[in-house]
């Protein structure tokens, strides 16, 4: 009996690997500093880790689907920069200038996903090369300037960024609602089976009749979509912003969403742990902070907690912390 | 033969997994120089037994003594070092290198500051290579090689250390039959040697052909031992599986109705060339040839995943062009493909979702995929297959061998074509499950479906088919009916011999 226990235990375990992990960090550093678990705390963690958080959703279907965007931190820039620029252009104003933001931004996605899906070209070559294109049309689209938003307050455009409401701010809403939508599109729709399907097993795909190219095509249109709602919180929170605002950000998106567990051999993840993963990587960046270290050590400490939160998820997994490959 | 100390003797091994009692105390022994067959249905831990011995999976309970010596294999290394050799069921190769790396894969040879000794390593590869009579070197990139010619390597990995036993898991499932007799050679060769062999298949042929005893697991049970000379098939088969089959019933020909599918001198480059052919509904057309004689690239081409050269293709007299799958099932057709592991299967994915993958979009409330309609064809086709698996939700990858096959037909039979091409669907089905599987084709076939069976082997091809298409070398040699077809004229006609040729 004791034994079944242990076992279903142990099982759990095997299964839940980064959200033991999670709760171990989240214990260890609440009784190093209590005022980590402060609610405020708390609600300033998820609150910062809306912008990344939103784009891991998008990623997160390019991942499942078998493939990798490294452009969304460049797009982030990109979509940022044009939505203000829109802004204060007379001709589009804020409700032009957002919709036509999301248009091109999405059309940046549809180009991935035409090169990749379509022509089948190897992801982190062309998203890689889209980084640097991206790069390249934004500081064109802005003459290298930063963006400001000259009236700020004769604008309503800082909501998205600012906003709250009943007390919640509108980052962490969006955030929150964008998670469950796209949460039932991936767990709950044809598509999103066809998406597992298709990073799973792609010729098996093919050979059930499943639209491979488009399949994956949709998965870039969702992370362009994400990029540009992230885009948009942070062009509001700021009311400007810089060329390079979302330089660096495709790493630590990527960290999220395997963090959270998603195979980077596709076929496997889910919204729900790659929200687990964002607030893990949120809540171990602020706890350095807390901890008083400086913010280019973070970098260090966080690749090392990354790499040993994927190492004990795969060695729950193995059931053995040391597998050789021999 | 028996009072000889056993190479190898396993005693009372439990094997478990979430929802399974996969070994439930199994105990045998393998004498030294002999071919010991190990069968069972689908499903009765044949692999997960041999997986223990292999050091792959760690028993809960039980002992491993080689030599009567007790030994534990925390590893395939150790099992390999303890003189245990494996060759899986599935193939477990590393594509991107050479044959000679994966063959030596982990104990390469060495010259000084730990540099590979290549001419070393692939003097010694060609050297086990040539005994094996393959047509492909140490140096080749593995995933240019065939699935056969990938069994081979597996194979030839097994004979670089002194074996103490060898364990073949399904290991002709795939080979030609000339590959066949090349490895019934090396069996042969080892028995000499004295290895012990542990022979898993599901071919009777195979078994009587080269074994000398046989056990038999049902549910993760020992069921007992027979000596090879001294049974039947029959006996075999009532212990596997309870029953006795009658395997050799020829079915009733079914009347057919309206031709379903018509094709006129299709051809596609050099994979196949003018072939003619029609299926009428209500019957069963099948496909006899060598492996590689273009009757699974006919299957790909009507089913739109091969563009044809030429020629012309009619469903129900209407002149068609499938340009892609998803045509292909909405006019009506399915095909089961050769491989399950490539083609066929998601293994990441659960049962149920496998099953239901080529019709998902429609099994909807609202926008939402309805679960209880997808759980409902579940249960529909395990029970129509006799799908042996704890729930709907386990991963298909967890499944048995032939249970991963079943689930490949359940999820084209459940889309309810009207023509169906199944290509080799009985690869790695036991005993029971295929005269099952023979009967639903026949039954398919007397509800009204046109039914297309691709298969190397000749008794399926005979039992099930109302007409037999023979093809050499990318042609169709000669049409038969049942009643005319002998097994004599069908491999002359497959070996393209002059005169055969209508
Ligand atoms: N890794 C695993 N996880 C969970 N269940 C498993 C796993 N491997 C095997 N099983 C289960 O254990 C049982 C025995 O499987 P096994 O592969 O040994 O069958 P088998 O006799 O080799 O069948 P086949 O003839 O189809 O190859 C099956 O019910 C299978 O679903
Ligand atoms: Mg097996």
């Amino acid at each position: 009996m004791a034994d079944t226990a242990m076992k279903s235990i142990g099982g759990v375990l095997a299964r839940q690997g980064i959200l033991v992990a999670f709760i171990l960090f989240m214990v260890g550093f609440t009784l190093w500093n209590p005022r980590f678990i402060d609610p405020d705390n708390v609600f300033g963690v998820i609150r910062s880790s809306a912008i990344l958080g939103v784009m891991a959703l998008g990623v997160t279907f390019v991942v499942i689907g078998g493939n990798l965007d490294l452009s969304v931190g460049s797009m982030l820039s990109f979509s940022a920069i044009v939505v203000l620029d829109l802004h204060e252009n007379p001709a589009f104003g804020p409700a032009l200038a957002i919709p036509a933001m999301f248009a091109l931004t999405l059309c940046l996605g549809a180009i991935n996903g035409f090169l990749i899906g379509y022509l089948r070209l190897n992801s982190l070559i062309v998203t890689l090369g889209m980084l640097s294109a991206i790069h390249g049309l934004t500081l064109t689209w802005s003459g290298g300037q930063n963006m400001d938003i000259a009236n700020q307050n004769e604008t309503w455009f800082g909501v998205f960024g600012r906003g709250s409401a009943l007390g919640v701010p509108i980052p962490v809403l969006i955030f929150i609602g964008l998670a469950a939508i796209l949460g039932i599109l991936l767990g709950k729709t044809p598509f999103g089976r066809k998406v597992y399907a298709v990073g799973g097993n792609g010729t098996a795909a093919t050979f059930s009749g499943i639209p491979r190219a488009r399949v994956v095509f949709i998965t870039y249109l969702v992370s362009a979509f994400c990029v540009a709602t992230a885009g948009l919180i942070q062009a509001s929170r700021t009311m400007g912003a810089q060329n390079t605002v979302g330089q660096g950000l495709e790493l630590e998106v990527l960290a999220a969403v395997i963090l959270g567990g998603a195979s980077l051999l596709g076929g496997s993840g889910t919204i729900f742990k790659t929200v687990i993963g964002v607030l893990i990587l949120g809540f171990i960046q602020n706890g350095l902070l807390l901890a008083g270290l400086e913010f280019y050590v973070q970098f260090v400490v966080t690749w090392i907690i990354i790499i040993l939160a994927v190492w004990l998820d795969i060695a729950t997994k193995r059931g053995k912390l040391w597998s050789p490959i021999a | 033969m028996t009072d000889q100390k056993p190479a190898l003797r396993l005693e009372g091994i439990v094997k478990t997994f979430p929802g399974v009692r996969a070994l439930d105390g199994v105990s045998f022994a393998v004498q030294p120089g002999e071919v010991h067959a190990l069968m069972g249905e689908n499903g009765a831990g044949k692999s997960t037994l041999m997986k223990v011995l292999g050091g792959i999976y760690q028993p809960e309970e039980g002992r491993i003594f080689i030599d009567e010596r007790e030994t534990v294999m925390r590893g395939p290394l150790e099992a390999k070092a303890n003189g245990v050799m494996f060759i899986h069921q599935e193939l477990s190769l590393a594509e991107e290198i050479s044959v000679a790396e994966n063959i030596y894969l982990g104990e390469l040879p060495r010259k000084s500051f730990g540099r590979v000794d290549w001419d070393t390593l692939y003097s010694r590869t060609d050297a086990i290579l040539e005994k094996l009579k393959v047509s492909f070197n140490a140096r080749t990139r593995v995933g240019d090689l065939s699935i056969a010619n990938q069994q081979m390597v597996e194979i030839a990995r097994a004979l670089t250390v002194d074996a103490r036993a060898v364990i073949f898991d399904e290991p002709t499932a795939s080979l030609t039959d000339a590959e066949k007799s090349v490895l019934f050679d090396v069996i042969a060769d080892l028995k000499a040697q004295g290895v012990g062999i542990i022979y898993i298949s599901h071919r009777m042929e195979e078994i009587f052909r080269i074994t000398d005893r046989i056990s038999v697991l049902r549910d993760g049970a020992y069921r007992g031992t027979l000596e090879t000379a001294k049974t039947d098939e029959d006996e075999i088969t009532r212990m596997m599986i309870g029953r006795s089959l009658d395997l050799t019933r020829r079915q009733a020909p079914a009347t057919p109705g309206p031709v379903a599918l018509r094709v006129e001198g299709l051809s596609c480059g050099d994979l196949f060339q003018d072939a003619h052919f029609e299926v009428r509904e209500g019957e069963v057309l099948g496909f006899y040839g060598l492996v590689g004689a273009g009757r699974t690239e006919i299957a790909e081409t009507l089913f739109g995943l091969r563009k044809p050269t030429s020629g012309r293709i009619f469903l129900k007299g209407e002149e068609v062009t499938i340009t892609s799958p998803i045509d292909a099932i909405a006019r009506g057709i399915s095909l089961v493909p050769e491989s399950r592991k490539e083609q066929g299967l998601v293994l990441g994915m659960n049962c149920r979702d496998n099953i239901t993958l080529p019709q998902v979009g429609d099994l909807t409330a609202g926008p939402f995929v309805s679960d209880g309609a997808e759980i409902s064809i579940y249960d529909q086709y395990r029970d129509r297959l006799q799908i042996k698996s704890p729930s709907w939700r386990t991963t298909v990858g967890n499944l048995s061998g032939g249970n991963q096959q079943k689930i490949v037909i359940g999820k084209w039979l459940s889309m309810r074509p009207e023509v169906l091409i199944v290509d080799e669907p009985t690869r790695g089905i036991d005993v029971g499950s295929k005269s099952e599987i023979h009967n639903l084709l026949r039954e398919l076939a007397k509800q009204g479906y046109a039914v297309i069976v691709i298969s190397s082997e000749m008794p399926e091809v005979l039992h099930v088919s109302d007409r037999i298409v023979a093809m050499y070398h990318g042609r169709v040699m000669r049409e038969f009916t049942a009643e005319e077809v002998t097994e004599d004229s069908l491999i002359q006609a497959i070996s393209g011999i002059e005169g055969s040729a209508a």
